[in-house]
C-alpha cells in the first residue's frame, strides 16, 4: 500500500509532539513532509526565559535535533515558510518555490506577537518576544546598551525583563493595566509579585499607554514615549503585550478562523476535515492555548485521529501558570477570580512576603493563586484538575499537602510530601534507589513530560508507587506549567489502546466479549496481541464478568498465577499451602516437614497471613511437591495471586478468656467460602473475636471485630505501601450476615474497581458511602451481589491439583536434550 | 554448531516459552505471536530474571522479575532501556522445533 503523505506547516512543540505521537503508533502510515520558518529542529520554547537568563543554553533545550527528524524519516524544510495552500489540489508552497503535495495537512503555526501600532515601532531595537532569535537579540542587546523597556507585565514579559536585568540592563516595564499579570494573578497577589520584582531592580510604570517610540540620532531606538508625556530611555525595546494566533496562512487558504483555526473535537478545521491544526493557533470551543500542557493534550488526540483510530476526543484544559523567575515563586490555577457563589480561603503574610489565595466553589477547590510559597501548587492544580470533594479536608487545605495529609494519615513513606524543599541527594524512590538529582536530570536532559516517560527513564515510581506522588511534585517543579497530572485510571489503560480501564470494563459488559482476542478487535487495540500491562488486566475482566463463559488465558497472568506459586528474585519459587483461618495440624506439619526435606527447600519461614512459605523450589519440583502436599490434604494457599490470600484470626472465644465471638470458626467459614476468588489485586480479610483486635482487622480489605452482640464489619484498610486504617463499614448479628455483607462488599469490588486497584484505592475513588448505599442499605441488592459471588465461585477448584495433570504439568518441565525417556525418542543431533 | 531437535511446536504454549538446560546457562525457547520461534538465553540483562517466565507479546517477552521488555530477534533490550541477551539461531520444519547450540 502506497504511503500517504501528511505535510505539517510549523515546526513548535505542540506540531512536533503531534508528530511523536504518530510515529509511535503508526509509525508507517505517512510519509512527513514538515516546513518550519526557523532554521532549527524542534527546541522547548517555554525554556527561552532561563536561557535569556542565562541559566540554561540552547543545546539544553533542544527537544528534537536534526537527526531526529532524519531518523524517523521526515523530510524537514528549515527556514522554509508556507505561503499558500491549495485545497482544491492538495498542495503547499514554500516561500522558496518547494511545492508539496498532501493527503492530510496540519496547521502548527503557532501564534504571533502582538505589535502594538504606534508610530517607529519598526526602529532597529525593537523586538518581539518569541523565539531563538529574538531571544539572541536581546543577549546581544544586552552586550552593548544599557536601558531596556519591556511592554506588557504579563508572564512573557516580565521574564524577559528578569533576564535583561541579570544581563545587566535597567529595565522598565510599562502596563496598560492597573496591576501585573492581571490575567494570572489578583491585586493582591500582584501588588507582592511586583514589590519583590522591585527589590531585584525592575521598574515599572503601571496604566500607562505607549504612544510612539523615537529614534536616537544612530538611527536606533533610543527612547518611549508614553501618552501622558512621560520619555523612558529604552535602547531596547521588547513588545511582550500579547499574542495572536497565526491565521494568516489558513485565512488564505478559506478555513474558518475566529481568534484562532476553529477546530472539533478531533481537531479538524471545521471548513476541511482533510486539515488538521493544533497549537497555539487553534481554537477549540472558543479557547485558544497559549501554554504548553493543553497543547500536549490537542497532540495526542490529532495523532491518533491521523492513525486512524478516531476514538480520543480533545474536550478542553484546566491551566496552571508558574513564573519562571528564580527566586520569585508564583503560582495561579483554575478560576481563582471567584465570584458571588465561590467560597475564598485567604492567607496574607505582607511582611513574610507570603500570599495564598484559595477559591472554592460546592466543596471543590476552584482556583488557586499563591506568591512567596508555591511548594503545594502542583497538589492544588491537580485538586482543581480532578474535581475533587475537599469538604473533608477544608480546615486543612490552606496549610498544603503535606499537614493536610499528615492529618488524614497519607504521608509519602519517610513521611516526605513536599519534594520541592529536598535536596538532590534525597532518595525519592525506595524500591530503585532513585535520587531527586537523577530525576531532575533526566527531565531536563532528556526532555521528560509525563509520569510515564519519568518511570521509563529513571525507574522513580515504576515499582511499588509510593513515591508517584513526589515524582509528580518533582515534574512539576522542573518542567513548570508543561506538567499535567492525571489520574491513572483516567488515563488509557496502556501503550495498546486509547480507552481507559472503566471503558474496558463497560464493553466487556455490554458486548458480552468473551475473550481476549475479540476484546481487542472490538475495542480496536492497536498492538496483535497487547503487551504485559494491558493483557493481565483483559484476563481479570473477562473472568470476573463472565464466570464460567469468558476464556481464562493463562499466558495473560503474570507467571505467578500461571505456575501458581510466587517467583522469587533467583528464579526459583515458593510454596505456600493454605491453612484454613491460619489452623493447621500435626499431620499436616509433619507433610510440611517432610516435603521440606524431600525437595531440599532452603528457607521454611512463618508468614505474617498465619501459614507456612517454602522458599526456594525449583519450578520442576513444584508439580511434585504438590502432589506430596494434596496427599496429606493440603490445597494452595494462592499467595501469589491477585486474588483471596489468607484469613487471619485470632484464637477467639474458643479459648481466649476475654473473646466474645468464635472468631477461628468464622474464620475458616469466610476462607472456605472465597475460596479461589480472583479479585483486581489481593484481598486479605481477619476476624479478632473482640476489640482487641489479635488479628489486626483494622488492617484487612474485609475486617472482622466480634462484640458481644454480633460482629462490626471494617472495609477498605491497608496494612501495606500506605497504611490505611479500615472504615467501618456496618455492624451484623450473625456468621451468617458477615459471610453475606461482607461476600456482596467483594463482589462490588471485583465487579466495579479496576485492576491492580486495591480495596483502599477502591473506595477512595468510588466513596464509602456508594458501598454502604449498594450493600448494606439495599438488600435486593445485597443479596444480587452475593449471589453472583457465591456463582462465580461455585466448585473452584485446587490449581495445584489441576496443574499437575497432564498436559499442563509438561509447563514446568524442562525441554531435556539428553534424556532418553522422552517419548520423541533420542534428541537428535545433526551437523551443520 | 549442531543443530538440535527439541519438541513439537504444540509443546511450547502459545504466547509462552519452554526453558532448554544447558552447560553454559538455560536456554528460553519461545513461540511468539504468530507461531514464530525465538531462543534466547534465559537471562535478562538487567538481574538475570528468567525471561522464559515472562508475557509474550509481539515478538517482545517482558521480564518477571522487574519488567524490561527484551526484543526476542535481537535480545536487545527495549528503549530507554539498554542491554541485550545472547540469542540462538532456532526453526520450525515439519512442526518440530529445532536450535542451533
Amino acid at each position: 500500500m502506497q504511503k500517504q503523505k501528511l505535510v505539517m506547516v510549523g515546526n513548535g512543540m505542540a506540531g512536533v509532539k503531534t508528530l511523536e505521537e504518530l510515529i509511535k503508533h503508526a509509525p508507517d502510515l505517512f510519509d512527513i513532509t514538515v516546513f518550519g520558518a526557523e532554521p532549527h529542529g524542534n527546541y522547548n520554547r517555554i525554556l527561552l526565559s532561563p536561557v535569556l537568563a542565562g541559566e540554561m543554553t540552547l543545546p539544553d533545550i533542544m527537544l528534537n535535533d536534526l537527526d531526529w527528524y532524519r531518523d524517523n524519516g521526515i523530510t524537514l524544510h528549515a527556514g522554509r515558510k508556507v505561503v499558500e495552500i491549495n485545497r482544491a489540489r492538495r498542495t503547499v508552497r514554500a516561500d522558496d518555490g518547494t511545492e508539496v503535495a498532501y493527503d492530510r495537512l496540519l496547521l502548527a503555526t503557532g501564534s504571533v506577537p502582538f505589535i502594538l501600532p504606534v508610530p517607529g515601532k519598526d526602529l532597529p531595537g525593537v523586538i518581539a518576544y518569541r523565539d531563538i532569535a529574538d531571544t539572541e537579540a536581546m543577549i546581544e542587546a544586552a552586550q552593548h546598551h544599557r536601558h531596556a523597556v519591556v511592554i506588557g507585565a504579563g508572564l512573557l514579559g516580565l521574564e524577559a525583563a528578569n533576564g535583561l536585568i541579570l544581563r545587566g540592563m535597567e529595565v522598565t516595564v510599562v502596563h496598560l493595566g492597573g496591576w501585573i499579570m492581571e490575567r494570572q494573578l489578583d491585586k493582591a497577589a500582584a501588588d507582592m509579585l511586583q514589590a519583590s520584582l522591585e527589590a531585584k531592580g525592575m521598574k515599572f510604570c503601571l496604566q500607562a499607554q505607549t504612544a510612539e517610540l523615537l529614534a536616537a540620532d544612530s538611527g536606533r531606538v533610543g527612547a518611549v514615549r508614553l501618552k501622558d508625556g512621560t520619555e523612558l530611555a529604552a535602547d531596547l525595546v521588547v513588545m511582550a503585550a500579547g499574542i495572536r494566533p497565526s491565521t494568516s496562512l489558513a485565512e488564505s487558504a478559506r478555513l474558518h478562523c475566529e481568534r484562532g483555526i476553529v477546530v472539533t473535537d478531533t481537531l479538524q478545521t471545521v471548513t476541511d476535515p482533510r486539515i488538521y491544526a493544533v497549537g497555539e493557533c487553534a481554537n477549540h470551543r472558543g479557547t485558544a492555548y497559549g501554554l504548553v500542557a493543553p497543547l500536549f493534550d490537542q497532540a495526542k488526540v490529532c495523532a491518533n485521529h491521523l492513525a486512524g483510530f478516531g476514538i480520543g476526543r480533545y474536550l478542553g484544559s484546566v491551566t496552571s501558570t508558574k513564573l519562571k523567575v528564580t527566586g520569585v515563586d508564583v503560582f495561579s490555577a483554575g478560576d481563582f477570580q471567584g465570584g458571588a457563589d465561590c467560597d475564598e480561603i485567604v492567607l496574607h503574610d505582607r511582611a513574610g512576603g507570603v500570599y495564598k489565595k484559595l477559591v472554592l466553589k460546592d466543596d471543590k477547590l476552584a482556583g488557586a493563586v499563591m506568591v512567596g510559597d508555591t511548594a503545594d501548587g502542583a497538589w492544588y492544580f491537580q485538586l482543581v484538575r480532578e474535581g475533587k470533594d475537599v469538604a473533608e479536608m477544608r480546615d486543612h487545605l490552606m496549610f498544603g499537602q503535606s499537614f493536610t495529609q499528615s492529618q488524614l494519615g497519607d504521608a509519602g513513606h519517610q513521611g516526605q510530601s513536599q519534594a520541592a524543599l529536598l535536596p538532590d541527594t534525597a532518595e525519592i524512590c525506595g524500591c530503585n534507589g532513585v535520587c531527586k538529582g537523577t530525576i531532575v536530570k533526566a527531565i531536563r536532559e532528556k526532555g521528560l513530560f509525563t509520569l510515564d516517560e519519568v518511570k521509563k527513564h529513571t525507574k522513580a515510581s515504576s515499582s511499588c508507587g509510593s513515591c508517584t506522588g513526589l515524582v509528580e511534585q518533582i515534574l512539576a517543579s522542573t518542567v513548570g506549567g508543561a506538567y499535567q497530572s492525571t489520574d491513572k485510571f483516567a488515563k488509557p489503560v496502556c501503550g495498546c489502546t486509547e480507552h481507559t480501564h472503566g471503558e474496558v470494563r463497560e464493553a466487556i459488559r455490554q458486548q458480552k466479549l468473551l475473550t481476549i482476542p475479540d476484546t481487542m478487535r472490538a475495542l480496536e487495540w492497536s498492538t496483535p496481541n497487547g503487551c504485559a500491562t494491558c493483557r493481565p488486566a483483559l484476563n481479570y475482566y473477562l473472568i470476573s464478568t463472565w464466570p464460567f463463559e469468558a476464556e481464562d488465558d493463562p499466558q495473560s497472568r503474570f507467571i505467578n498465577e500461571r505456575a501458581h506459586a510466587n517467583i522469587q528474585k533467583d528464579g526459583t519459587y515458593s510454596v505456600v499451602p493454605r491453612m484454613w483461618g491460619g489452623l493447621t495440624t500435626p499431620d499436616e506439619l509433619r507433610a510440611i516437614a517432610d516435603a521440606a526435606e524431600k525437595y531440599k527447600v532452603p528457607t521454611v519461614k512463618v508468614t505474617g497471613g498465619q501459614r507456612i512459605d517454602l522458599l526456594g523450589v525449583k519450578k520442576s519440583d513444584l508439580p511434585l511437591i504438590w502432589s506430596d502436599l494434596n496427599a496429606a490434604g493440603m490445597v494452595s494457599g494462592h499467595a501469589y495471586g491477585k486474588s483471596l490470600r489468607t484469613v487471619k484470626t485470632c484464637v477467639g472465644k474458643e479459648h481466649c478468656r476475654f473473646g466474645t465471638q468464635l472468631a477461628m470458626d468464622l474464620g475458616v467459614k469466610l476462607e472456605k467460602m472465597l475460596f479461589g476468588m480472583w479479585s483486581p489485586h489481593k484481598v486479605k480479610l481477619a476476624v479478632s473475636g473482640c476489640p482487641r483486635n489479635c488479628a489486626e482487622s483494622g488492617i484487612k480489605d474485609v475486617g472482622v471485630i466480634g462484640v458481644d452482640s454480633g460482629y462490626e464489619l471494617y472495609v477498605a484498610g491497608n496494612g501495606g505501601i500506605k497504611t490505611e486504617v479500615a472504615q467501618f463499614f456496618c455492624k451484623v448479628g450473625s456468621d451468617e450476615e458477615v459471610m453475606e455483607y461482607g461476600g456482596a462488599f467483594l463482589q462490588l469490588y471485583r465487579e466495579e474497581a479496576y485492576y491492580l486497584e486495591r480495596t483502599c484505592h477502591y473506595i477512595e475513588r468510588v466513596g464509602l458511602e456508594h458501598a454502604k448505599k449498594l450493600v448494606v442499605e439495599d438488600a435486593a441488592n445485597r443479596k444480587a451481589l452475593y449471589e453472583r459471588l457465591l456463582f462465580a465461585l461455585k466448585d473452584a477448584p485446587d490449581p495445584w491439583a489441576e496443574q499437575r495433570t497432564a498436559p499442563l504439568v509438561r509447563n514446568y518441565q524442562p525441554i531435556d536434550l539428553t534424556n532418553n525417556g522422552d517419548r520423541h525418542g533420542l534428541a537428535e543431533t545433526v551437523s551443520s | 554448531m549442531a543443530w538440535q531437535k527439541l519438541c513439537p511446536l504444540e509443546e511450547i504454549p502459545a504466547l509462552g516459552a519452554r526453558v532448554v538446560e544447558h552447560a553454559d546457562g538455560d536456554i528460553a525457547v519461545f513461540r511468539a505471536a504468530g507461531d514464530s520461534v525465538f531462543a534466547v538465553a534465559d537471562a535478562c540483562p538487567h538481574k538475570g530474571g528468567p525471561l522464559s517466565q515472562g508475557i509474550v507479546h509481539g515478538h517482545k517477552v517482558t521480564c518477571p522479575l522487574h519488567g524490561w521488555n527484551i526484543e526476542l530477534a535481537s535480545g536487545h533490550a527495549c528503549a530507554p532501556d539498554e542491554g541485550c541477551v545472547r540469542n540462538y539461531p532456532v526453526r520450525i520444519e515439519a512442526g518440530t522445533v529445532w536450535l542451533e547450540l
